[in-house]
C-alpha cells in the first residue's frame, strides 16, 4: 500500500491553533504546537501557522479568511473544540473568503486533550498529533456541495401536553399546519390533573382549558388523539410517520360528545390514569369535563359487550347513533417536515421505597393523589381527606424528595418537588387548617416569585423539618402515637432523632422519565441520557433541539421541569421548527456513498448491507448503484465493497488512511516521549 | 514520568454516540491518559478492517473500535456489522502473530463519557502490559520503510 504522505503536498495549507483562553492553552502549549506545524509540516504544504486566543471569535475567524485571499491557502485546518461545536463557524468563514466550506478541518484539541489530560508535555505532543492528523486528512477534502432538501411545511407534535399544546400553536398561529398525537383520549397531560399552580395559585384547568380549545378548533392544527406514533421514515424536511389511530368504538364523525353513552354505561372501573386510582370511570368514558377533543372512548378491556356479549347500552342511548363496535385500529401516514417530541414524563412509583409504606399504610397518599385529592373537579370534590373518604386530617407530613436526590433510585433533583410540597402545605392549611410538616433535604425555590412563595407558606406556620426521612410507620410506641402514622426522622439541623405522629402523609415523588422513553427514542432516532431523559443537541445553547436533524425535544422529556420552563421549551421549539419552514429548504451534509460502475463486480455484498434500501442493483447491467436521496452516509458498504468500488464523500479511504498516517507521525517511537516527559 | 513503556492506541469512534461520549468526558473533565488518538467516522459500520491494520503499521500498539449500543445505531443496525467485522478481525490478527488483546469493541452512548474514558483508561494499562507491538516496524530511523529497505539492501547485496 502507498502511503499517503509520500504523495507530495500540493495544497497550500494554513493550520490555526485556538487557546480558548486557558480552555486549551492552559495545558497545551499551543505556540509550540504552531511553531512545530510550521517547521515539520512545512513539506506536506502547510504554509502559515497561527495561534490566537480564541479563533471562533470575529477576529479569529477574519484571520483565517484574510489568509485565504492574502495567501491563496487551499486547504484549513483548525485546531480548537469538537467539530459539533464549530465545524459550521469555520466552514462558513472559509466560505466567505471564498473556500469551499468542506476543504476546511476542525480537530479537537479541547474535549479530546486539553480537557480530558492534565500531564501538559504529553497533551502537547497529542495535539501535534491531532493537528499532524487533520492536515493529512484535509490535502484529501474535495471541494463538495451540500444537499439541499425541501422542508415539508406540515409539523409533528407528539404528547399533548402543555409543552406540546403550547409548541402546537405557536406552530398553528404562523400559519402552518400541525398534527398533535396524543396517547391518552384528550389532550392536557399531567397539568390537567392538578387543582392550583404554584407559586400564584390560579387554578391549573383556568389556565390550561382555554390552550386545549384553542388547539381543539384550530384550523391549523389536527388531533390524534387516543393514538401513538408506529414507524417515522425520512429525514429532515421529509418524515412519513404512520400514526395508529386506536379504535375507541365511537365514530367521531357523528358523535356530538353529549356523554350519554359514559351516563348509560353500566361498567364502573378504577381511574389509574386521570384520578391516579383515587376515583372511577366508565366503561365509556371522557376523562374529564373539559375533554379536547370531547369524544368518548369505549374501553375494550371493561366494556360489558365486549367481555360478555351483550349490552350495548351506550349505542342503545346514543342520540346520534355514534358508538360503532366493529371499528378497528386505524393505521394514517402523514408527511411532515419536523417533528417536536413533548412526551413527558411518569410519576415516581413510591412502593420502591417500601420503608415510607405506600400501598401498605392507607394514609400514605402520593403526590399526583394528593394533587386530585385537593381538585374541586376531583373524586372529593376538593375536600382533602384520608382514604376512608370522609375523615379531615388534623396533622399532615410531606416527604420531599421520594425517589429523587437518591442514590438508590434517581441521582437527579425533580426540580418541582419543593415548591410543589410548599403548594400542598399551603392547600392543607387553608382547607383543614391542620399542622403540616414539611421533611426536607435542602429547600430549593430558585425562581421568579418561589421564593416570597416559601416566606409566605413559613409564615401561615407550616413547620419544616431539615432531615431525610427514615421510615414511616404505624407501629405506635406511645399512645399520643395510636391509630396515627408516626414519621420517624433525623432533625439534622437540631441534631435530635424525631418521631412524628399525623394522619397523613404526602409523598412527594420523583418525576422519571416515560416508561418506553428508550423505545420512543429509538423510534425517533435520537438518544436517552443515562436517567433516561433525551438528550438535547447542547445543554445550555440548544436545549430544544436533538443531534437528529429534524427532531426537537420540549418540556419534561429532557429533564424535570415546571410548568414555565415546560411552556417556554414548546415554544422555542416551535421557534426553532418555523425557522426552518421559513426556510423553505435545508442543506444536508453532503456525506454520501457512491458506487463507480466500472469497477463494480456485481457481487451484491452491499445490497443486503443497507438498512435504508438505497442500494439497487441493475439485473441488466450486473451493477449496484446508491440512490443519494435515500443514502445516509455510514459508510458500512465502503468497508464491505471487496472491489473497493465504494467510496463516500467526505470520509473516504484515502481521507482515513491519511489521518491515521499524520495522528502516529508525532511520538511513533515509544521511547520519545518518556523523553518528551 | 517513569521510564516505563507509552503505548499508542488509536480509536475510532462513530459521529453520533461514542465521540459525543468523547465530548462529554472533554466537557465533564474526566481525566484519561493521553495515549489514545481518536479517528472520527460516520458510524463504526464505516470502519473498513483496513483501518485497523493501517493503524497497527503505522505503529499502534493498540485499537479501540466504539460505536452506539446495539439496538441504538444511528443508522439502525450497522453497528451489528462493526461487530461482526471486529470478531472476524480478531481471529485475523491473531494469524498474523498480533495479540487479539490489542484490539478491543467498545460500545458508548452520547452519555456515556465517564464509561468511555474508563474504558480508554483500562485499555491503555492492559495494552501497556503487553507491552509494544512486535509487528515489523514500517518506519525506521531513517523515516524510510524498515522492512523494504532491509530487502532491498539484501537485493543490492
Amino acid at each position: 500500500m502507498k502511503k499517503q504522505t509520500e504523495i507530495e503536498g500540493k495544497e497550500r495549507i494554513g493550520v490555526y491553533v485556538c487557546h480558548c483562553g486557558t480552555n486549551i492553552a492552559g495545558i497545551v502549549d499551543v505556540e509550540d504546537v504552531a511553531a512545530w506545524a510550521e517547521k515539520e509540516l512545512g513539506d506536506r504544504g502547510v504554509v502559515i501557522t497561527r495561534d490566537y486566543k480564541f479563533m471562533c471569535s470575529s477576529l479569529g475567524q477574519e484571520l483565517i479568511e484574510k489568509d485565504i485571499k492574502e495567501q491563496g491557502l487551499t486547504r484549513v485546518v483548525v485546531a480548537a473544540c469538537s467539530p459539533h461545536l464549530h465545524e459550521a463557524t469555520f466552514r462558513k468563514a472559509c466560505e466567505n473568503a471564498g473556500l469551499n466550506r468542506y476543504l476546511c478541518e476542525l480537530v479537537s484539541i479541547r474535549e479530546q486533550v486539553s480537557w480530558v489530560h492534565t500531564d501538559k508535555v504529553a497533551a502537547t505532543a497529542k495535539a501535534k498529533a491531532v493537528v499532524a492528523g487533520g492536515v493529512e486528512r484535509v490535502i484529501h477534502h474535495e471541494p463538495l456541495e451540500a444537499l439541499h432538501v425541501p422542508i415539508h411545511p406540515a409539523t409533528m407534535v407528539v404528547g399533548g401536553g402543555i409543552a406540546g399544546i403550547q409548541a402546537a400553536i405557536e406552530i398553528a398561529d404562523a400559519g402552518f399546519p400541525v398534527y398533535l398525537v396524543e396517547r391518552e383520549p384528550s389532550i392536557g397531560g399531567h397539568m390537567a390533573q392538578f387543582d392550583k399552580t404554584f407559586p400564584t395559585l390560579d387554578c391549573a384547568a383556568c389556565i390550561l382549558t382555554p390552550k386545549m380549545v384553542t388547539a381543539g378548533t384550530h384550523p391549523n392544527i389536527k388531533i390524534f388523539s387516543y393514538s401513538e406514533v408506529t414507524n417515522v421514515d425520512g429525514y429532515v424536511g421529509n418524515f412519513t410517520v404512520t400514526i395508529r389511530k386506536k379504535a375507541r368504538y365511537v365514530n367521531e364523525e357523528l358523535c356530538t360528545g353529549c356523554g350519554i353513552c359514559q351516563e348509560k354505561c353500566p361498567a364502573k372501573v378504577i381511574d389509574d390514569i386521570y384520578e391516579a386510582g383515587l376515583g372511577y370511570r366508565k366503561g365509556a368514558y371522557i376523562p374529564f369535563p373539559q375533554a379536547v377533543p370531547k369524544f368518548p372512548v369505549i374501553d375494550k378491556a371493561n366494556c360489558v359487550f365486549f367481555e360478555r356479549g351483550t349490552c350495548k347500552a351506550c349505542q342503545k342511548f346514543c342520540p346520534t347513533n355514534a358508538i360503532d363496535f366493529d371499528q378497528e385500529d386505524e393505521y394514517v401516514t402523514v408527511e411532515v417536515g419536523n417533528i417536536i417530541l413533548a412526551t413527558g414524563y411518569d410519576l415516581f412509583d413510591p412502593r420502591q421505597i417500601s420503608q415510607y409504606g405506600y400501598g401498605r399504610l392507607a394514609n400514605v397518599f402520593t403526590s399526583m393523589e394528593f394533587e386530585r385529592l385537593s381538585n374541586a373537579a376531583g373524586p372529593t370534590n376538593g375536600e382533602i381527606v384520608l382514604r376512608d373518604g370522609v375523615t379531615k386530617p388534623t396533622s399532615v407530613g410531606i416527604i420531599h424528595c421520594v425517589g429523587s436526590r437518591d442514590r438508590n433510585y434517581n441521582n437527579y433533583c425533580s426540580v418541582i418537588c419543593c415548591m410543589q410540597s410548599l403548594k400542598f402545605a399551603h392547600l392543607v392549611h387553608e382547607r383543614t387548617g391542620a399542622t403540616v410538616y414539611n421533611f426536607y433535604i435542602d429547600m430549593r425555590t430558585a425562581y421568579k416569585e418561589y421564593d416570597e412563595f416559601y416566606q409566605r407558606v413559613l409564615e401561615e406556620g407550616t413547620l419544616f423539618v431539615r432531615g431525610k426521612v427514615a421510615e414511616v410507620t404505624d407501629a405506635a410506641r406511645l399512645s399520643i402515637e395510636e391509630g396515627k402514622l408516626i414519621i420517624q426522622v433525623e432533625d439534622t439541623l437540631a441534631g435530635v432523632q424525631r418521631r412524628i405522629p399525623v394522619d397523613m402523609v404526602v409523598l412527594s415523588a420523583a418525576m422519571i422519565p416515560r416508561h418506553d422513553a428508550h423505545d420512543v427514542a429509538h423510534l425517533f432516532g435520537i438518544s436517552c441520557s443515562a436517567n433516561g431523559w433525551f438528550i438535547e443537541k447542547h445543554p445550555k445553547l440548544d436545549p430544544v433541539a436533538t443531534m437528529t436533524e429534524g427532531i426537537f425535544i420540549a418540556g419534561c422529556v429532557q429533564g424535570p421541569k415546571d410548568i414555565p420552563s415546560s411552556v417556554a421549551q414548546g415554544a422555542a421549539a416551535s421557534a426553532r421548527v418555523l425557522g426552518r419552514i421559513q426556510q423553505g429548504e435545508i442543506a444536508l451534509e453532503p456525506v454520501r456513498a457512491t458506487v463507480d460502475q466500472s469497477i463494480c463486480s456485481g457481487c451484491r455484498i452491499c445490497n443486503n448491507l443497507c438498512p435504508f434500501n438505497a442500494i439497487l442493483f441493475h439485473e441488466d447491467r450486473m451493477v449496484s448503484e446508491i440512490n443519494a436521496a435515500l443514502c445516509q452516509g455510514c459508510g458500512t458498504c465502503i468497508a464491505a465493497c471487496p472491489a473497493g468500488a465504494i467510496t463516500g464523500t467526505g470520509f473516504s479511504n484515502e481521507q482515513i488512511f491519511a489521518q491515521i498516517e499524520g495522528l502516529m507521525r508525532v511520538n511513533f517511537q515509544h521511547e520519545k516521549m518518556t523523553e518528551l516527559a | 514520568m517513569s521510564e516505563q513503556f507509552e503505548p499508542i492506541l488509536v480509536g475510532f469512534t462513530c459521529n453520533w454516540c461514542s465521540y459525543r461520549a468523547a465530548d462529554l468526558a472533554g466537557t465533564a473533565r474526566v481525566k484519561y491518559p493521553p495515549n489514545i488518538r481518536l479517528v472520527r467516522l460516520m458510524c463504526s459500520g464505516r470502519l473498513d478492517p483496513a483501518f485497523v491494520i493501517k493503524a497497527f503499521a503505522e505503529g499502534a500498539d493498540g485499537v479501540l473500535i466504539t460505536g452506539c449500543h446495539p439496538g441504538e445505531c444511528h443508522y439502525l443496525e450497522q453497528n451489528y456489522k462493526a461487530l461482526r467485522r471486529y470478531l472476524l478481525l480478531r481471529r485475523t490478527l491473531e494469524q498474523m502473530g498480533v495479540e487479539p488483546e490489542r484490539l478491543k469493541l467498545v460500545w458508548a452512548s452520547a452519555a456515556e463519557g465517564v464509561k468511555l474514558a474508563h474504558e480508554i483508561s483500562t485499555m491503555v494499562e492492559e495494552v501497556r502490559a503487553l507491552g509494544p507491538l512486535d509487528w515489523p516496524r514500517w518506519w525506521n530511523e531513517n523515516g524510510f520503510h524498515a522492512v523494504v529497505e532491509e530487502q532491498a539492501q539484501e537485493v543490492t547485496a
